[in-house]
C-alpha cells in the first residue's frame, strides 16, 4: 500500500470517527486508538500520539460553539484543570513505563466503561450557593438560563471531584484521549454541577489537559507527522459536521449501534492485550 | 479600564482559538501536499515503533527542518502551533481574571499555565 492510499484510508477512518463522536456524544478519540492498532496496524505509541492531537483540535476547533451556548463554566474549569494537567504529566510518564499490552487492557477497560456511561439517565442537579462552603470560597457556583428562568448554582464534595479530576487526566495523557466521560462524571455525579454545565465545561478542559502531555509526547517521538496529520484533519472534519447534524437527526439508534462498536473495540483490545498481538 | 465579563473572555478567548486552529490546520496541509509529491519509503514502518532523531521530537529541529521546507517538519510545524491553541487560551485567561481583579483565578490559571510550560518544556530540550 502507498503512502497516499494508507493516508486517505486513516483520513477517511477518522472522518467517520469524528462524526459518530460528536453525533453521540461518545467523543471521536476514544476509538481512533483502537482503530489504528487493530485495523491499521499501527504501533501503539504512534496511535495515541495522533489520537490526543486531534483531541486538542477537536476542543479547540469546537470552542467557539459551546461558548455562545453560554453555559461552559469557566472557573469550574480553570480550577477542575490544576488536577487534570497534573494528572496528564503522571499519564505521559507512565505510559513510557508501562508496557502496550498493559495499555492496550487499560484501553479496552475505559472503552467498555464509555460505552455503558453513554447510557446513563440525565439527571439535572440544581445545588443552591451556600455562603461559607469550599464551592463558594473558590468561585465554584453560577447561573444558567433555560426556559423556566434563570437558575444559581453551586459545586459539591469538592475534593472528591478534583481527586476524580486527577485520574482522568491520568487516563487522558497515558491514553492519549479527551476522557471526557470520566471528566463529565466527576462534574455531573461527583459535584452535582448541572449536566449541560458539566458537558460544555468538560469540552473547555479536554484541549488543556491534552496539551499538558502533548509536549511529552512530542519529545519522546510518538507525533509522526503522516499519521497525525490525517487523523487530526478527518476527526476534526467529522466531528465539526458531526455538531451540524446533531441538532437535526434523532441520535438514539445511532447511539445504541456505535455504543455497541466501542463495546466490541474494548473486547478486542482487552484480548490483543492479553494476548500480547498489541 | 472597564471589567470584561466570563462570557466576552470566553467569546474573545474561542474566536482566537479558531484562528489558530486554522492557521494549524493550512500550514500542516501544505506541508503534507510537499510530503505526497516526494516518494517515499515503505509504511510498514509505522508498525514498529520508532522514536527518531531529534528533527521531528524537539522545536529547535522542527523549525531547522522547516527553513530547509522539510515537508514531514512542516507538517509537524503545524501541529506545534495546533498543540499552543490550549496555551494559549490560559495565557488569555490568566490575563483575563487580572483584569477582572479576581486575585484567586489569576493564581490558579498561573499554576495551570505553569504545568503546560513544563510539559512544552521538554519539546525545548
Amino acid at each position: 500500500m502507498s503512502v497516499l492510499v494508507f493516508s486517505s484510508l486513516l483520513f477517511a477512518a477518522s472522518v467517520a470517527a469524528g462524526l459518530l463522536g460528536a453525533m453521540t456524544g461518545l467523543g471521536g478519540g476514544v476509538v481512533i486508538v483502537p482503530v489504528l492498532a487493530l485495523l491499521f496496524k499501527v504501533d501503539i505509541r504512534y496511535a495515541i500520539g495522533a489520537s490526543l492531537v486531534s483531541v486538542i483540535a477537536t476542543s479547540s476547533g469546537a470552542a467557539i460553539a459551546y461558548v455562545r451556548e453560554g453555559l461552559s463554566n469557566i472557573r469550574v474549569g480553570m480550577f477542575l484543570e490544576v488536577a487534570t494537567t497534573l494528572g496528564a504529566v503522571l499519564g505521559a510518564y507512565l505510559a513510557a513505563k508501562i508496557s502496550g499490552h498493559w495499555i492496550a487492557i487499560i484501553f479496552g477497560v475505559v472503552l467498555l466503561y464509555s460505552a455503558i456511561s453513554s447510557f446513563r439517565s440525565n439527571v439535572d442537579h440544581l445545588v443552591p450557593i451556600q455562603p461559607g462552603t469550599l464551592a463558594s470560597k473558590l468561585e465554584l457556583t453560577g447561573r444558567y438560563t433555560t426556559a423556566d428562568g434563570t437558575h444559581a448554582y453551586s459545586a459539591e464534595r469538592v475534593p472528591f471531584g478534583f481527586g476524580l479530576m486527577f485520574g482522568a487526566g491520568t487516563l487522558s495523557g497515558l491514553l492519549g484521549i479527551g476522557s471526557g466521560a470520566v471528566k463529565v462524571l466527576a462534574m455531573d455525579q461527583v459535584m452535582r454541577l448541572p449536566f449541560k454545565v458539566s458537558t460544555t465545561t468538560s469540552n473547555f478542559m479536554i484541549g488543556v489537559t491534552a496539551a499538558a502531555s502533548a509536549g511529552i509526547y512530542l519529545s519522546r517521538g510518538y507525533i509522526d507527522p503522516t499519521i497525525a496529520l490525517s487523523v487530526m484533519l478527518g476527526v476534526l472534519c467529522g466531528s465539526l459536521l458531526g455538531t451540524r447534524v446533531l441538532v437535526k437527526a434523532r441520535v438514539s439508534m445511532l447511539k445504541q449501534v456505535f455504543a455497541l462498536v466501542v463495546v466490541v473495540l474494548g473486547i478486542e483490545m482487552i484480548y490483543s492485550g492479553i494476548t500480547g498481538r498489541i | 479600564m472597564r471589567r470584561p465579563s466570563d462570557h466576552e473572555l470566553e467569546l474573545s478567548v474561542a474566536g482566537m482559538l479558531r484562528f489558530g486552529v486554522t492557521a494549524a490546520a493550512v500550514v500542516s496541509i501544505f506541508g503534507g501536499l510537499l510530503y505526497l509529491r516526494q516518494p517515499h519509503a515503505s509504511i510498514t514502518r509505522f508498525q514498529k515503533f520508532n522514536a527518531g532523531g531529534p528533527g521531528l521530537r524537539t522545536i529547535s529541529g522542527i523549525w531547522h527542518g522547516m527553513v530547509h521546507l522539510d515537508p514531514r517538519s512542516m507538517i509537524q510545524f503545524g501541529l506545534v502551533l495546533l498543540i499552543a491553541t490550549p496555551v494559549a487560551r490560559v495565557v488569555f485567561c490568566v490575563i483575563g481574571f487580572a483584569r477582572q481583579k479576581d486575585r484567586l483565578y489569576v493564581l490558579v490559571s498561573s499554576i495551570v499555565l505553569l504545568v503546560l510550560l513544563y510539559s512544552l518544556g521538554h519539546g525545548f530540550q
